[in-house]
């Protein structure tokens, strides 16, 4: 007997109605319910942050919270980040400076810098490399994804101080 | 346009990643897709008494369960890379266990059901009942089954001993370890009905290797498979041989005629994909009393788990081929014992057997330094071979290639590889922590690797109807950029830039004779083979295009994507689709027979492989409370011979030293005393994060371009690695003033035993370094 669930999620600000059985984590959920594959599983327990989202603004596991539980609930993935076929600056920086290859963590890191950014997140390279610390990659070194978090942060803090102005 | 060759050109499979939009195995769905579970040994040995499926049938949901009994008897997965004069016999694995499992995680049973979660369910309710026996968990313990024993050497090491001044000795381990891609892997197979045959995606690495031996297996003609492209996260060695899986996937399609779907979780991926690493090494050197080498000896066990898989025992014989690096040994002797232990079977991970050798010998050297009270850089610069030595050749062969050492300039490596820690301050930077009564050290290793292995490799290059060039390799795309890469290579053929050529990797339909992405191979095989399919195809472009403009083909020229009469700028010109269009069947420049299209096959053959070398450079901190190391500082030196996108050499490099550093001081698989693997999760499988990986700085040479291909490339896919263990090792030893290590990984449990009896600051190093 399965145990489903009418929910409501809003994904990249798109309302979706689905029946879910409760056992079914956020990151299937996405992936196969609403084919959102940019959203990676890279080791269903939490540790490698692949399948990192934000859930209303937070970065979450996807892996680790059940779809029934983002109810009502503001996701955004990787696919929300550009605009059209206008990547964001991260996404824009991350390629100028090599930080991705294989490119399956890629989202994660995206999702956990967004969230970093999206708080103020400061453009000191070692806080950076402490917040990037939280995910897994297995090609780059983190060498470009710090770069490229770092380079944005600043330049999303100098925007903010001219908006400001 | 300017050469792409040579530039750091942004790569073309970053936007399709960066957006969400790649397409990986696990991202390929098709409708009334069946998921597949695997059931595994949960022992490590043991005779298999029943296995009871009928309370997993009866789940609602559940479509299919097989085991070894519905299969063809006997089925077993051949070996890809053969060492001559071994023979790995019974040894090979069976796609699923019937009698006996040899390691936890054997495939045993494989559910299929309507959804993923169903049949993960089911494989929880198939009952095993398996009688347990002793599991044999060490090589060289005494009790061992030797699959394969054999050496490698050339001149008299005897007598190179006999009459050594100083013989220094050395016992050095590696922990099993492996490549441990961030995707797991995943295979999506569609059924056709039609011709009975399958539509494959995930197996990236040897796609052609993969779909001769599953035609053999399946007993099918190999037009019928046909295995895509597709984006991997990540390779590294491990992914894409032929496991079980990929014979068990297809085979379940064929088998319930609906498409079927196996993505791997990460328990399984770290006892069922490829393990490597394990070895103990017992070193010897002859030197003389002024630290020149007269010979070299080791003595290897090489634990490969439970069966010998698709890389055969090749992983032990690089080590052994390749132990003598970029020196002049006059003399050596290896010899390797490859036993079977009751553990993961085991293939290759990036720089594979030159990971290992090289930690060994680099410290081995350090030792000999030490004892014989010398720098042990200047120990290093006496033994290297001098460019005037090379080509060198040792009588050895590896990978079936003799073993010949192209151009190089060893010692100018290595001096350019110092001049930069001069510059960066790093000795000064290790005595001022010295000075505070920190254990600081600094690391050295200098090594040998091998790349661009043959023996052959297939690219086509065609223009499409918008004058697009579009390139069906041979390699397959793991992340390592190659799609960039070949695209840089076929523009500077036709003067484009890369954004308009389009390259399709790994496609056996699209590109039948392709030889795979492995080795640090597809730069410079695939990358020779599409620039000689490039240049035919312009050579074509600029022969038609000449008779429509009228004109003799030596007086026309192509640049720019454009043909036109050379000189005459004003003069009518004709871009690639325009060409393209006069190419197509009922076009009057066509003449009759003249096959139409605009495309052309180009097979790039080579004998030998070519020779990087480098050097890896790094600072520790040891906390002596603790035991735990901190890499502080890193710098690797390479020699690339011709570096097609610098960006991402340096990129190869990087993430090789993020891996070198995980093996030198946190990875390992270990076992309890059963057999049951205790790293089963990354809680346990410990991976370096950003906060392990320090930057590292990159000293990319491009002095001795390589001879055995046009490109002048050497292959940069492990060069990072290589030497990483290595120097590790040698900074540790010199943090904690011991002359050497005796085996990886550094984890703090062994760096306190080796700290043992030292008390306060480390002695200043005998060399001087600081």
């Amino acid at each position: 007997m399965k145990d489903q669930h009418l929910v409501t999620l809003t994904v990249n600000g798109r309302e979706h109605e689905l029946v879910l059985e409760s056992r079914r984590t956020l990151a299937d959920t996405l992936r196969q319910e609403l084919g959102l594959t940019g959203t990676h599983l890279g080791c269903e327990h939490g540790i490698c942050g692949a399948c990192t989202v934000l859930l209303d603004g937070e970065p979450v596991r996807a892996c680790l919270v059940f779809g029934v539980q983002a109810d009502g609930r503001e996701i955004r993935t990787v696919e929300g980040l550009a605009d059209g076929d206008e990547l964001n600056d991260l996404q824009q920086a991350f390629s100028r400076h090599h930080g991705l290859q294989c490119g399956f963590c890629t989202p994660g890191f995206l999702m956990l810098a967004e969230a970093y950014l999206a708080g103020g997140g400061s453009a000191d390279p070692g806080e950076v490399r402490e917040v990037v610390s939280a995910n897994l990659c297995r090609c780059t070194g983190y060498q470009g994804i710090v770069e490229a978090v770092t380079e944005v942060a600043a330049r999303r803090r100098e925007q903010a101080a001219k908006a400001h102005d | 346009m300017t050469e792409q060759i040579g530039r750091r050109v942004p790569r073309k499979e970053d936007r399709r990643l960066l957006a969400g939009h790649a397409r990986f195995g696990a991202d390929v769905q098709f409708p009334r897709m069946a998921h597949v579970r695997v059931v595994r040994s949960p022992v490590a040995h043991g005779t298999v008494s029943r296995i009871a499926t009928e309370a997993a049938r009866a789940q609602p949901g559940v479509i299919d369960v097989v085991t070894a009994e519905d299969l063809p008897a006997d089925l077993r997965i051949p070996v890809r890379l053969h060492v001559e004069g071994t023979d790995p016999g019974e040894r090979l694995q069976p796609v699923l266990a019937s009698h006996t499992v040899r390691y936890v995680g054997e495939p045993l049973a494989v559910v299929a059901a309507e959804d993923a979660y169903l049949a993960e369910d089911a494989a929880e309710l198939v009952e095993l009942e398996i009688d347990e026996l002793p599991a044999r968990l060490d090589a060289g313990s005494g009790d061992d089954e030797v699959v394969a024993d054999f050496g490698l050497g050339y001149g008299d090491v005897e007598s190179a001993f006999a009459g050594a001044a100083h013989v220094a000795r050395l016992e050095f381990s590696v922990q099993r370890h492996s490549g441990v891609p961030l995707e797991p892997r995943a295979l999506t197979v569609d059924y056709v009905p039609a011709t009975g045959g399958v539509e494959i995606f995930g197996a990236t690495k040897v796609p052609g290797f993969n779909r001769r031996v599953l035609a053999q297996l399946l007993d099918v003609d190999e037009s019928v498979i046909h295995l895509h492209a597709v984006d991997a996260g990540g390779g590294f060695g491990v992914r894409g041989e032929f496991y079980p899986e990929d014979f068990l996937v297809p085979w379940l399609a064929r088998r319930l005629r609906r498409p079927v779907s196996w993505v791997e979780d990460r328990a399984e991926h770290l006892v069922a994909v490829n393990h490597s690493r394990q070895q103990r090494h017992r070193l010897e050197v002859a030197a003389a009393g002024d630290g020149t080498i007269l010979g070299l000896r080791d003595d290897v066990w090489h634990d490969n788990g439970a069966y010998v898989r698709t890389h055969g025992v090749i992983v032990p014989e690089l080590t052994l081929s390749m132990l003598p690096g970029p020196y002049r040994v006059p003399a050596y002797s290896g010899r390797v014992r490859v036993a079977l232990t009751n553990k993961t079977p085991c293939g290759t991970y990036r720089a594979p057997g030159r990971f290992e050798g090289t930690a060994a010998r680099e410290q081995l050297l350090d030792l000999v330094a030490a004892e014989l009270g010398m720098d042990r850089v200047e120990l290093r610069r006496r033994n290297l071979l001098t460019p005037g030595e090379l080509p060198h050749t040792r009588a050895m062969h590896t990978l079936g290639t003799e073993l010949v050492l192209d151009s190089g300039d060893y010692p100018r490596l290595l001096d350019r590889a110092l001049d930069t820690v001069d510059e960066l301050g790093w000795r000064e930077l290790v005595a001022r922590g010295r000075a505070q009564g920190r254990l600081l050290g600094l690391g050295l290793s200098l090594f040998l690797e091998k790349s661009g292995l043959g023996p052959h490799d297939t690219a086509d290059v065609e223009i499409t109807s918008t004058g697009r060039v579009r390139v069906h390799s041979g390699g397959t795309s793991l992340g390592q950029g190659i799609e960039t890469v070949l695209a840089q290579i076929v523009a500077d053929e036709f003067g484009v830039s890369v954004d308009r050529v389009d390259v399709v990797n790994g496609d056996t339909t699209l590109q039948p004779f392709g030889t795979g992405s492995w080795a640090s191979r597809s730069t410079v095989v695939a990358g020779s083979a599409v620039r000689g399919a490039g240049r035919a195809v312009a050579l074509r472009v600029r022969e038609l295009g000449a008779e429509v403009l009228e004109a003799a083909p030596e007086d026309v020229e192509l640049a720019d994507g454009v043909v036109r009469v050379r000189g005459a700028a004003t003069a009518r010109a004709l871009d690639l689709a325009e060409v393209w269009l006069a190419a197509q069947p009922g076009s009057p420049w066509l003449r009759d027979g003249e096959p139409a299209g605009l495309s052309a096959r180009h097979r790039f053959a080579v004998d030998r492989m070519t020779y990087p070398y480098g050097a890896h450079v790094c600072v520790v901190e040891v906390d002596p409370g603790s035991g735990g190391v901190t890499v502080l500082r890193y710098l690797v030196a390479y020699e690339v011979g011709r570096a097609v996108n610098p960006a991402l050499v340096e990129g190869q490099l990087r993430g090789g030293v993020a891996q070198g550093v995980g093996g030198a001081l946190l990875e390992e698989f270990r076992y309890d005393e059963s057999g049951q693997p205790q790293c089963t999760t990354f809680m346990d499988y410990l991976m370096p994060t950003a906060s392990e990986v320090p930057a590292v700085e990159i000293v990319l040479c491009e002095d001795a371009p390589a001879t055995t291909n046009p490109l002048g490339a050497r292959g940069a896919g492990e060069g990072g690695l290589t030497g990483a263990g290595a120097a590790v090792a040698s900074a540790v030893s010199d943090a904690i003033g011991r002359p050497a290590m005796t085996g990886l990984p550094l984890d703090p449990g062994s760096v306190l035993a080796a700290l043992g009896t030292v008390t306060g600051p480390a002695a200043a190093s005998a060399d001087g370094i600081p």
